[in-house]
């Protein structure tokens, strides 16, 4: 068990990572606090992908450095998923726009940011 | 080959390209912003015809975005599954836009989000990369979230931020996936990860399926992961929720069947331990629960809503028979009932925005006497919800019809009861609703209200012909409103005798993926 844990910390770091996210998600009831949990959530995601480049060459130094030794030996990492993962932090940022706009007009309608507040206010109407 | 190829990237790039004129031009005029979606669509309609006969008629059309090969670009595929999508997707748009011209909601941002959900919706269709597929996904839902929180009123927004949490958890779980299946196999490429899958690490392929399953599973609505969809579309405005119910998760169920059919192949999934019986699960439960829910609605716009996590559940069971029994009958139920229910919650759901915009109906008891106020719309709705039923020769019947001899071909016999059952409920809220249009006299108070009056100049036909009548030029209600519902209802029974065609068109898809 020990072993397969410092085998794969990836796995861990990012397991561990997307159930804080999915936790704040769910138990935190400030509205900001929920979109910070889904940011959380994502990030897990792409540090998990940005590991995964290195994981089947143990060594390989990162794609923009350059390298010291002759071309064909020198050991690099995937260059593809750093890419995706610019292009999700990309969409990422578009959904956290999204949503902070969306809970200002809450704000701006009830009042208040906290869910259970927000639920009271809306079972009056 | 011609240079029909060109026509895919086309379809993907004007919309987002259009997307920007209706801001940048409503800096200087008002209302532009019709115009420039009523040419996008149209042009893009005729694109979509225009691949459609190219597919049908010659085979798979393929573009390699800048000329990259397969193994380093980015693909775009149009084969027979993707271009009914391509042509339901246009066509509903443009019958929404028909609707909106006089129906609202207006405004520039509007049209905006409108063209980017379009773009977004083809995207879906036609990637053949699955991380280009996640970007499309984000792009749709995007503009999904803008849209249903335009409605009027905050709890829009606050419909808008449940979807927003729910649909970026769900898309993220997709993503995760991905990061599995390219850790697996180093490809992303749909036709290259097909080749590669089955000498995989079977290990991480089994957790990247999982990780896709609940993905899709939330952004199709299935339950118990639905609850985001009836308050998205019951807050949404009237003209909005027609194209989002017809079309997001139309969208994402065809990721979904993309996905099992194309990339991970049915052969490979058949042999992996439980996941039939999985996917099966998730389709029939959300089946039941969906009609249940929806029979005790009383908001029509809800219970529509409710209605589409059944249908969808349908398509979902109708995949896990497909893994179940490699059977073929029963993909081609799911793909005519992916379309059929697209055009027939888009009508459904454009009659109700009708009917609210005339009278401010939206329950089902205010719908009393609607037979005698409005002939054309009761009798297309009553046509749409019998072909919802399954009544033949809707276009419902074809796809319940094709899905359930599937079930029974694999002896797959508690689907086919599923399906039985869901048919006898679905009558159950249809009937209701039937009944109060039209053996139920209105009640004498609730005179008309008057709706959002119209103060939109210019005159397209539709509109002509309105003020020919003259009299009731001052209707919020537009003959084009009326028209495209009815348009939908004839579609509806059209394509109900057109089924064997689309199993027919759909043969060398077929071949493909079951050889």
């Amino acid at each position: 068990m020990i072993e397969l844990l410092t085998t794969h910390y990836i796995y861990v770091l990012t397991f561990a990572l997307l159930g804080l996210g999915i936790y704040m998600v769910i138990a935190s009831e400030n509205l900001v606090k929920k979109l910070i949990g889904v940011n959380l959530f994502q990030t897990a995601i792409f540090l998990f992908f940005v590991a995964m480049a290195y994981i089947d060459v143990d060594g390989a130094s990162a794609p923009i450095v350059p390298h010291e030794g002759t071309p064909g030996e020198v050991m690099v990492a995937s260059p593809l998923p750093q890419v995706i993962v610019l292009t999700a932090i990309v969409v990422g940022i578009a959904l956290t726009a999204v949503g902070l706009a969306l809970i200002i007009r809450i704000y701006a309608e009830y009042g208040t940011l906290r869910e259970d507040t927000l639920r009271e206010v809306r079972a009056d109407e | 080959m011609s240079s029909a190829d060109l026509l895919l990237p086309l379809l993907i790039a004007v919309p987002i390209l259009a997307a920007t004129l209706p801001i940048a031009l409503g800096l200087w005029f008002d209302r532009t912003g019709w115009y420039v979606a009523a040419a996008t669509t149209g042009g893009l309609f005729v694109g979509a015809v225009a691949l459609a006969n190219e597919v049908y008629t010659g085979g798979n059309v393929i573009h390699r975005l800048g000329g990259y090969p397969r193994e380093y670009g980015i693909e775009l595929v149009a084969d027979e599954f993707s271009t009914l999508i391509v042509l339901l997707v246009t066509a509903v748009a443009a019958g929404v836009l028909a609707y909106t011209r006089r129906g609202g909601p207006r405004g520039n941002t509007f049209y905006t989000a409108y063209l980017l959900l379009v773009s977004g919706l083809l995207g879906i269709s036609m990637t053949g990369d699955v991380f280009n597929l996640f970007v499309f996904l984000e792009i749709t839902s995007i503009a999904t979230y803008a849209l249903v929180a335009s409605g009027d009123g905050p709890e829009a927004a606050v419909a808008a931020l449940k979807y927003l949490i729910l649909g970026t958890v769900a898309a993220s779980m997709y993503l995760i996936g991905v990061a599995f299946v390219f850790m697996a196999t180093g490809t992303l490429n749909m036709v290259e990860l097909a080749a590669a899958i089955p000498e995989a690490n079977a290990t991480l392929i089994r957790a990247g399926i999982g990780f896709m399953i609940v993905g899709f599973a939330v952004k199709v609505a299935q339950w118990p992961l639905h609850t985001w969809q009836p308050s998205a579309y019951h807050r949404a405005p009237d003209g909005v929720t027609p194209l989002i119910a017809a079309l997001v998760s139309t969208a994402s169920a065809y990721a979904f069947g993309r996905v099992i059919v194309t990339v991970f192949g049915v052969d490979y999934l058949t042999a992996v331990p439980n996941l039939a019986p999985i996917v099966l699960t998730i389709g029939c439960v959300s089946v039941l629960a969906g009609t249940v829910l929806a029979v005790i609605q009383t908001d029509v716009k809800r219970m529509l809503a409710y209605s589409s996590v059944s249908q969808f559940g349908l398509v979902i069971a109708a995949y896990g028979v497909v893994v179940a029994g490699e059977s073929e009958t029963a993909l081609v139920g799911a793909v005519v009932h992916l379309v059929g229910h697209g055009l027939l919650k888009a009508g459904l759901f454009l009659g109700a925005a009708l009917v609210a915009t005339s009278y401010g109906a939206r329950t089902v008891d205010e719908y009393a006497g609607l037979a005698k106020r409005r002939p054309f719309v009761a009798g297309s709705m009553a046509v749409l919800l019998f072909a919802l039923v399954g009544v033949p020769p809707g276009v419902g019947f074809v796809g319940k019809w094709y899905i359930a001899l599937g079930a029974v071909e694999s002896q797959l016999w508690p689907v086919a009861a599923v399906i039985f059952l869901s048919t006898m409920l679905t009558l159950a809220y249809a009937a209701r609703l039937l009944e109060k249009m039209y053996f139920t006299p209105s009640a004498p108070a609730d005179a008309t209200h008057p709706g959002t009056a119209a103060t939109d100049g210019g005159t397209t036909d539709a509109d002509a012909a309105a003020a020919i009548r003259g009299a009731e030029s001052a209707d919020p209600v537009s003959v084009g409103m009326i028209a495209v519902v009815v348009v939908a209802a004839v579609a509806a029974v059209a394509l109900g005798f057109a089924g064997g065609t689309v199993a027919d068109l759909l043969e060398p898809f077929l071949t493909e993926v079951f050889n």
